[in-house]
């Protein structure tokens, strides 16, 4: 009997219990489809991240405070309120400092932000024109904030699109309006360029106003949350860590590094974290659908146990007429790879269509790789072949005429 | 040769000590009542199993020293089997029934289509090829299941209870054919209860508690 043969007599039998034939596939169909699509969907939140990261520029370097400590107890990141305007100038200035191309000290912080009857919470921050070259910012109605904005202390604000669309509704140009921030009233002066972002991570959701103004006028503080900082090439990035590093250890006062109260992040060593963080959530997800393949697998063990059962008679006679073992193994086990084979098929199917409805409607990236779809028909037929062994080999070696008085 | 079952500590005798011979073109009948150990008999007759002592020789060859696979060979090729149940392949047509044995022979399927339509127009079907068993009388499945019997060109023709499901009428038709097929050399071998269906052999031999009770010529109250 050659192949093509066998799978026409492996369909027919099928074919003769459809509902049964269904059941068993549906269990791989659903296995096999979670798999794909959570793989995918997997991929596309990671590229998300790396793209949304990689988008702020590959130069960039973030001075953060130190985690605040009073006594043994270490508080949050960032709590700190040691860097200071200051600390940015001397960094610009410093000889010591060469691999450094700019620097951008920033504030912000969240507030509600008021443009006649619409209101939003939104993210604050408090820049000098610089952060518009280091976070590669453009503007897409008027100008953002210059160098005489900061030091006159101009009430002027720069809209991310988000932040327009809340307040003044999609699509109007808001330049010469005024928000109220924390009781001060802003001119808008410019709109900057959609950066792209969702949820938490939106980097559209901000209204840039001038760092002095943020300080002194919005939130009366004086010190800085971060420093940006663009090194002069990617190549010098390690240089530009340590030299600010030091050049904020003598500043200081401290002699020790492990005593800093900042740290200094590249883009490199948020973009690891944030892959390691969807990678986990990947792995995680694609073992709870491997689990459910596994259910899958073990339905199709148990349907083809019971088919055994049902067709004892059938073995006996195929046996008494000749049949070798290999061949009645053969005979069921391609039946089994058949039925999961099917169900990877339709379940790479399923798993794509999904991946695309989370694409449309959720602006996930639409990312199916090859691999994991070659992968699903390996591991189903594998399935195929591991559960349809049991079963294959129980009906080889029935005896025949124990098969025959079957009834 | 002599069978014993065991189940659990208790010891039945199922064939004790029985030897014969069959010679090429002999027709048959192994008779006795039920417990005899006349299905015993066939089962070994038809190498699907093994007497627990003693030789069975089959064209010569010794059947005990083989294993399961090389007794599966013997059966596909000497043997042609015609149960009482006729045991075809459910929903299944006459012409892929027959080609079954064909199918474990390694058998090209254009040749095992000629022949299946060869012996089904031998047993008068040649109008139900593509009838499956459900659609077909008694005695219809038990041509086909003969038809089935012969593809292989066997050593033997076992049947067992031929007629135990078939009208009369019809039985007689079956026991024609047999008849017919044993004139033009096939040996035949036939366990049946049934002393009218015994009397188309040309040789009976009765089993009784798993001895051989007598074995001698037929009746031929029928002419052969």
């Amino acid at each position: 009997m050659d192949f093509r043969e066998l799978a026409i007599e492996s369909l027919s039998t099928l074919a003769l219990n459809k509902l049964r034939t269904g059941l068993a596939i549906l269990g791989i169909i659903i296995g096999i489809g979670s798999v794909i699509a959570l793989v995918s969907l997997g991929q596309a939140s990671q590229k998300a991240v790396e793209s949304q990261i990689q988008s702020l520029g590959s130069n960039l370097l973030t001075v953060m405070p130190g985690s605040a400590q009073s006594g043994g107890v270490r508080g949050a990141a960032g709590a700190r309120t040691t860097l200071t305007f200051n600390d940015a100038k001397d960094i610009e200035n410093s000889p010591a400092i060469t691999a450094v191309k700019n620097v951008s000290p920033e504030y912000s912080g969240r507030a509600q932000v008021v443009a006649g009857r619409n209101n939003t919470n939104t993210s604050v921050m408090g820049v000098t024109p610089l952060y518009a070259q280091v976070r590669k910012i453009e503007t897409a109605f008027g100008n953002f904030i210059t160098e005489r904005d900061v030091t006159a202390q101009t009430r002027v604000a720069v809209l991310g699109p988000a932040a327009t669309a809340d307040l003044f509704g999609e699509g109007i140009n808001p330049v010469g309006q005024a928000v109220r921030i924390n009781g001060q009233t802003l001119r808008v002066i410019g709109v900057t360029v959609s950066k792209g972002g969702s949820g938490f991570q939106n980097q559209d959701d901000v209204i840039y106003v001038p760092l002095t103004i943020a300080q002194k006028q919005l939130f009366g503080v004086n010190y800085l949350s971060t420093i940006s900082l663009e090194a002069e090439s990617e190549e010098v990035m390690v240089q530009a860590q340590n030299q600010v590093g030091y050049l904020l250890l003598q500043r200081h006062k401290l002699s020790d590094p492990q005593e800093a109260d900042f740290s200094i992040f590249s883009q490199q060593d948020i973009l690891e974290t944030a892959s390691q963080v969807t990678g986990t959530f990947t792995a995680l997800l694609s073992g709870v659908a491997a689990i459910s393949l596994l259910v899958g697998g073990i339905g199709i063990m148990n349907v083809m146990l019971v088919t055994v059962t049902e067709r004892t008679r059938e073995i006996g006679l195929r046996k008494a007429l000749g049949a070798k073992k290999k061949v009645i193994i053969t005979q069921f086990l391609s039946e089994s790879v058949i039925l999961t084979f099917t169900g990877g098929l339709f379940g790479i199917i399923l798993g794509v269509l999904i991946s695309f409805l989370f694409s449309v409607f959720m602006s996930f990236a639409f990312v199916v790789s090859l691999n994991s779809i070659f992968l699903a028909f390996v591991v189903s037929a594998a399935i195929g072949i591991i559960f349809g062994w049991y079963p294959a080999r129980k009906a080889a070696n029935l005896e025949p005429i124990e098969a025959l008085r079957y009834e | 040769m002599s069978k014993t079952y065991k189940i659990g500590e208790l010891e039945t005798v199922a064939l004790a000590d029985v030897s014969f011979e069959i010679k090429k073109g002999e027709f048959v009948a192994i008779m006795g009542p039920s417990g005899s150990g006349k299905s015993t008999l066939m089962h070994i007759l038809g190498a699907l199993d093994k007497p627990s002592s003693g030789k069975y020789f089959l064209d010569g060859e010794n059947m005990a020293g083989l294993s399961d696979d090389e007794l599966a060979e013997v059966r596909n090729k000497k043997i042609g089997f015609i149960f009482q149940a006729y045991n075809l392949l459910p929903r299944t047509t006459a012409l892929k029934n027959v080609m079954l044995p064909m199918v474990y022979a390694d058998i090209t399927a254009d040749e095992r289509r000629r022949r299946a339509e060869m012996y089904l127009e031998m047993v008068g079907l040649k109008d139900r090829f593509f009838h499956t068993s459900n659609q077909l009388s008694g005695g219809q499945q038990q041509r086909v299941a003969i038809a089935r019997g012969l593809v292989m060109n066997p050593s033997i023709l076992l049947a067992d209870e031929p007629t135990g499901n078939i009208a009369s009428a019809q039985a007689a038709e079956i026991m024609e054919i047999f008849r017919k097929l044993n004139r033009e050399g096939h040996t035949i071998i036939m366990i049946t209860h049934e002393a009218d269906i015994a009397e188309y052999a040309k040789r009976i031999i009765h089993l009784k508690d798993g001895h051989i009770a007598s074995d001698g010529n037929g009746h031929r109250r029928r002419k052969i």
